[in-house]
């Protein structure tokens, strides 16, 4: 019996793991440690419901509900002073539970501190684009929609942005998998030329480690050339011609010589570069 | 690169007697091959740096062009994707008779390291390659080694003989 | 010859100009000589001015995050070469530290001090880039050749160091692997001089040249609040007068210990931008000038002493046997770092470059989110060039200093 690979999840896992291994987190403090923090976390609760919060490596991680998205980034820019929307895209946890977590990362320059707003939403679930506050968002959610198919609503223009626009399926999720699946590895092909030339062409040659039987024989060993059609079987091969820039006695017309010819033992060799 | 079946011995291979016309053609063909502006992804650096002060990459006759109409080589230096593998084949269309094609790094060879769904396996899958440069990203020298061997291949071929061109399909 | 039959058809974009409002549509296609990747600009002109612009990138996606979960994070680090293919020791950088940080461990001075070596001369490289480029596609065709000029010595210096002149991976998780070679820090200090000398030249040549300033000044005028919303940081942002430098601000590695200015501009056009690029790259040579005597004074070590994490090195590797076995174990599984989120940003010569690395445990990473600066600078190209002229285009493009790499990664 083949082992059993779980289909939700086909990015390439680790072949070992260590039973006894129980491996540690990063700690999390308490955000009223700090008290910018501590008072950005009050200020934020009167406005927006928070689910949680922890300081997790200088950074003030606060979960809310998605339907809050908006009011909560317009109160942090207006009224807390994070003035830049530093990052925004989708961690995909359609496997362990069964949703994307969507976060905002955010930046205040007065006060040297970033934030990271999170928010938890089921695969079809629509999320309010958070544009009209800041641009950024407008690409950024275009390439989180074509990454992950996580729909945006009220966004002016929601096309794909990196993947053509007639690509199937959103190739960052967990399912995808990293070579492509059948649309994704014959598409040149079947734009370019048409479905028909797909046994003409042949498929993707995806196995880094593949030798092809007439590999040495089409390559050009630097150093070691002869031209097509000199028998080198059984060591008849010359021990080892210089690098043949040109070819033998010149490029040459009515017995003068056209081209100049390139004499390796006359060329100097700098010691220092200029 | 691609698995598509080549027959080599057929493309160009036996030696064949060139009259004194050939011999013209091709001296002025080789001495003045001017590369379409073609520059992709890291392996362009190096292209453009080819053609700066210290690796004069003028000094062969060649002359970068934009348009795909005047120009005579392709240099696909950088990774090709699929998104771009379309205006490519385009562009290689555009550009009239005689072309050449030089693949310039391991991306435009077989696609490189990026071994994923986006990322055409190969530029010889789309558009029939001449040469191919090895390296990530191939140094100056290699891609000026690259041109003479080009220009050395001209130099074999035949302007009556209908020369087969390394076909795809 | 007899051309090849596919299935691709000529399209013309502007053959319906014979509509009410008649703009004519022009195709800046992923294909141009403006040296700078593939971007395409869907433009709807009315004469010879912008109406409407609709940048689409994507045409050098090479899914570099999803790669990032299928590898281990030592073996992710030259793909971050990638993405900022000029200064590709920062994106290492930027990466390096991220993990650093995941896992708790710091760098020893030595290994910091070459970082911010390799940091600095990838800023001057990149700004250097960045000049030739843009004066090439301004017409300045000749600061083009001086320019690469200066950046092949620099490129010599790094090759002499690494061993690759472009994409170098010199820089490791836990501190970098080799040590400086001999007199190399003479021949920075002599290319430091050289290149202190050539700025001014190229600044004589271009600061107050009419038709540069013609070209340049009220061309891509960025306020400061449009910068703010779309996301705007590094030059961008200093260029609108807006005084946040991420090595000053909130600083990492070195950056406290080292003297140097932020120049910002207040006129928030290219010209102002431009004049924050030949100030950094003083900026620069001043930092690099105080690294040298640090590297004297510093210890020995080069990577951090850290063996569930980083191997042990390479004289203890092939010497001693549980070394090799770790060391094993490191490169085929892969190092576990503990569970949890971070976000690091450092300042790379284009702007902020952030990563968002979401850990389970695994030596695969769970997601790693790369946060590009070029990307939202391609971004404004929405609004930015409506209003300008067609040749305005290709001087705000080169401007802004977008490189496709790490927009599309």
């Amino acid at each position: 019996m083949r082992k059993y690979t779980p289909k939700d999840d086909v990015q390439q896992k680790s072949y070992f793991t260590d039973r006894f291994f129980i491996t540690p987190s990063i700690p999390r403090t308490n955000p009223s440690e700090d008290e910018i923090f501590a008072n950005d976390l009050e200020n934020l609760d009167t406005s927006v419901e928070i689910l949680e919060s922890y300081v997790e490596m200088g950074h003030l991680v606060i979960y809310i509900n998605p339907e809050d998205n908006k009011k909560a980034i317009t109160y942090l820019r207006d009224n807390l002073d994070y003035d830049f929307l530093m990052e925004l895209s989708a961690i995909d946890y359609l496997a362990e539970r069964d949703g994307f977590e969507i976060f905002y990362e955010m930046l205040s320059t007065s006060k040297h501190k970033r934030i990271r707003l999170k928010c938890f939403i089921t695969e079809k679930q629509p999320l309010e684009s958070v544009e009209s506050i800041f641009k950024m968002a407008n690409w950024s959610e275009r390439e989180m929609y074509d990454m992950y198919g996580v729909k945006v609503v009220n966004h002016h223009n929601l096309k794909r942005i990196l993947m053509p626009d007639d690509w199937y399926d959103y190739p960052l999720r967990k399912t995808y998998p990293l070579h492509g699946d059948e649309t994704a590895q014959w598409y040149e092909v079947d734009k370019i030329f048409g479905k028909e030339a797909r046994d003409v062409i042949g498929p993707e040659e995806r196995d880094s480690a593949a030798v092809d039987r007439y590999d040495t024989t089409r390559f050009s060993r630097l150093g070691h050339e002869v031209d097509y059609g000199v028998d080198i079987t059984d060591g008849k091969e010359p021990e080892h011609t210089p690098l043949s820039y040109q070819e033998e006695g010149g490029v040459g017309l009515f017995g003068k010589r056209l081209v100049k010819e390139l004499t390796p033992e006359k060329s100097v060799t700098l010691d220092k570069r200029r | 690169m691609a698995q598509h079946k080549v027959n080599y011995l057929q493309e160009g291979g036996a030696p064949i007697a060139l009259t004194t016309i050939d011999k013209i053609v091709n001296f002025g063909r080789s001495n003045s091959l001017w590369p379409l502006t073609y520059g992709l992804a890291c392996c362009a650096i190096e292209m453009m740096a080819t053609g700066a002060s210290r690796y004069d990459f003028d000094r062969f006759g060649t002359i970068f062009r934009a348009s795909p109409r005047q120009a005579d080589v392709l240099v696909i230096a950088g990774t090709l994707t699929k998104k771009h593998a379309e205006y490519m084949r385009r562009l290689y269309d555009q550009m009239p008779d005689p072309k050449w094609v030089i693949s310039m790094g391991s991306c435009a060879n077989t696609g490189g390291m990026f071994n994923t769904y986006a990322t055409v396996q190969g530029a010889d899958r789309i558009v029939p390659v001449d040469i191919y440069l090895p390296g990530c990203a191939p140094r100056p020298e290699t891609l000026q080694y690259a041109l003479m061997m080009l220009q050395k291949k001209i130099r074999k071929e035949s302007i009556f003989r209908s020369s087969k061109r390394k076909r795809l399909v | 010859m007899k051309q090849q039959v596919n299935r691709l058809k000529p399209f013309f974009e502007n053959i319906n100009f014979e509509r009410e409002d008649n703009t004519m549509v022009v195709n800046f296609g992923p294909q141009h000589p403006s040296a700078h990747g593939q971007l395409r600009l869907l433009l709807e002109l009315q004469g010879e001015e912008i109406v409407k612009s609709v940048p689409t990138i994507g045409y050098l996606h090479r899914g570099m995050e999803k790669m990032a979960e299928n590898m281990i994070y030592n073996e992710f680090l030259p793909t971050t070469d990638r993405m900022d293919y000029i200064a590709s020791s920062s994106n290492n950088y930027g990466f390096a530290l991220a993990v650093e940080k995941l896992l708790g461990i710091e760098a020893p001075r030595r290994a910091e001090v070459i970082r911010t070596m390799l940091l600095e001369l990838n800023r001057l490289t990149s700004h250097l880039f960045w000049l030739a480029t843009h004066a090439l596609d301004v017409g300045a065709m000749s600061v083009f050749l001086y320019a690469f000029r200066e950046r092949e010595f620099a490129m010599d210096l790094i090759e002499d160091y690494c061993g690759a002149r472009l994409t170098h991976a010199a820089v490791r998780i836990g501190g970098v692997p080799l040590d400086l070679p001999e007199n190399w820090t003479n021949e920075l200090a002599t290319y430091l001089d050289i290149l202190t000398e050539e700025i001014t030249k190229y600044e004589g040549l271009l600061t107050e040249n009419r038709i540069w300033k013609m070209r340049l000044e009220n061309v891509g005028v960025i306020p400061p609040d449009v910068a703010k919303s779309w996301g705007c940081t590094g030059v961008a942002l200093r260029g609108s007068g807006i005084k946040w430098d991420l090595r000053k601000e909130m600083p990492y590695g070195l950056y406290p210990e080292l003297d140097f200015d932020i120049p910002t501009a207040d006129t928030c056009d290219s010209y102002g931008r431009y004049k924050c690029y030949m100030q950094e790259m003083r900026e620069t040579a001043k930092i690099l000038r105080q690294l040298i005597p640090m590297y004297k004074d510093s210890g020995p070590e080069l990577m951090a002493h850290a063996p569930q994490y980083i191997s042990a090195p390479k004289e203890d590797v092939m010497t001693q046997n549980y070394s090799l076995m770790q060391h094993f174990v490191l490169v085929t599984q892969g190092m576990r770092p503990p569970r949890g989120e971070i976000y690091v940003a450092t300042e790379s010569p284009k702007g902020e470059l952030g990563f968002m690395i979401v850990s389970d445990g695994s030596p695969y990473a769970y997601k790693i989110k790369m946060r590009a600066p070029s990307f939202w600078h391609t971004a404004i190209l929405e609004e930015l060039l409506v209003g300008h002229q067609l040749a305005d285009v290709v001087t705000i493009i080169g401007n802004l200093n977008i490189v496709f790499g790490e927009i599309d990664r």
